[in-house]
């Protein structure tokens, strides 16, 4: 029962693979979303501005602030399998650059490897599609994408430079379907959410 | 409208032998469910794109494989890459082929890998052929019967069309509803 028209969001999908690009587009297309397709991690990374020095230093402003503003990406879905960068890689990237991380990243892949995705949840990406694709996936990214613009709209302080590395707490957002976001939080998230403190007994009887 | 029954049962006939022979799957339906009046080229403008990029795709295995010292990760990046986009399309025969292909790529088994290139090649030109043939016929059949847009399932073969259009000729919306068991 969304009020928001699907068509403010943007997606940026990475696929080497151009039959792959057009099916990608075609069904997020479908689902009202604005696309941008590119063929390599690279070309990701350069579309979203991203500049190598940004997670290294935090103290220098953003090198293309512009850029950010303009084009703003609400979800990233790339293909795993590429030569050159990865998906895995461009995941790793994404997540490591301060201005970047909060983007959610799914990823895609025609081999269903457990390893891999688990490897990649670990990492931070959303969601595992396996290859071919279907409608019934790309139904699945809109929470993700409304969830990270709630998250940009309560604290758009935390857009720039600053400490990347403070834990989440500062963003004690009433959690309140933890179980709908499924398990595929980061690690950290789970260790500190209050709601999942459970009373821990120590074993010994009390009398 | 005898006539045209026969050109309906015969393209119905058709493209559902496609799916049983298994030249196409599900994909393919997901295919055409992705075409609409906004995109009424869709599947074609993909299933061109897969042509184009197959041609080259065996260009480069048969070079690859010709070579003195046969470089088995290239040649398996390149049936990586044609399992990948003959299963985006629903090319299952293909895809098929292409996964005992990395078999023996990863047994670096030659001979192996060339009877698979000849199996695949095969399994491509047939595919390639029917689809061919599909694109030719449907416009034809879709003319003669006044319905914007074809598409067949493999499950039920229902052929999906407007609504309004079944409304306006129950006829021939009854002769194309043939119920047909799953391939395979």
């Amino acid at each position: 029962m969304a009020i928001s028209t699907e068509s403010e969001f943007h997606v940026l999908a990475v696929d080497d693979s151009i039959i792959d690009r057009k099916l990608i587009e075609r069904l997020l297309k479908t689902s009202s979303y604005q696309v941008t397709t590119v063929d390599s991690g690279s070309k990701a990374l350069q579309f979203l501005g991203f500049h190598e020095d940004e997670e290294s230093n935090q103290n220098r402003p953003s090198v293309s602030p512009m850029i950010h503003r303009e084009v703003q990406v609400n979800l990233i879905i790339t293909d795993y399998c590429m030569p050159g960068m990865t998906g895995y890689d461009l995941l790793k990237k994404i997540k490591e650059s301060s201005s970047l991380r909060n983007i959610p990243v799914v990823i895609m892949s025609s081999e269903n490897v457990p390893s891999r995705i688990n490897r990649c949840l670990e990492e931070g990406a959303e969601e595992f599609f396996l290859k071919p694709v279907r409608l019934s996936d790309v139904n699945k990214l809109k929470p993700h994408m409304m969830k990270a613009k709630a998250k940009d709209h309560q604290e758009p302080a935390k857009q720039g430079p600053e400490g990347s590395e403070t834990p989440e707490i500062q963003s004690v957002q009433p959690q309140q379907t933890p179980a709908q976001s499924s398990n595929k939080r980061k690690a950290m998230e789970e260790g500190i959410s209050q709601e999942r403190t459970r009373p821990r007994y120590s074993g010994l009887a009390v009398i | 409208m005898d006539v045209v029954s026969q050109l309906q049962r015969q393209f119905l006939d058709f493209t559902t032998s496609l799916y049983r022979e298994g030249f196409l799957d599900d994909q393919f339906v997901q295919l055409q469910k992705l075409q609409d009046e906004s995109n009424p080229e869709f599947v074609i403008e993909v299933v061109s794109l897969f042509f184009e990029d197959s041609e080259k795709l065996l260009n480069n295995l048969s070079t690859a494989l010709q070579q003195h010292i046969v470089d088995y990760k290239q040649v398996d990046a390149l049936v990586h890459q044609f399992k990948g986009s003959s299963s985006s399309i629903g090319a299952q025969r293909v895809k098929n082929v292409c996964v005992s292909f990395r078999n023996y790529c990863e047994e670096k088994n030659v001979e192996g890998c060339f009877r698979c290139l000849q199996q695949v090649k095969h399994e491509y030109h047939l595919v390639k052929s029917r689809l061919d043939a599909l694109f030719k016929a449907s416009p034809l059949v879709a003319g003669a019967t006044n319905i914007g847009s074809w598409w067949v399932s493999p499950y039920d073969s229902i052929i999906g069309i407007d609504a309004a259009e079944i409304r306006e000729s129950p006829k021939i919306y009854i002769c194309i509803f043939v119920t047909f068991g799953l391939a395979n």
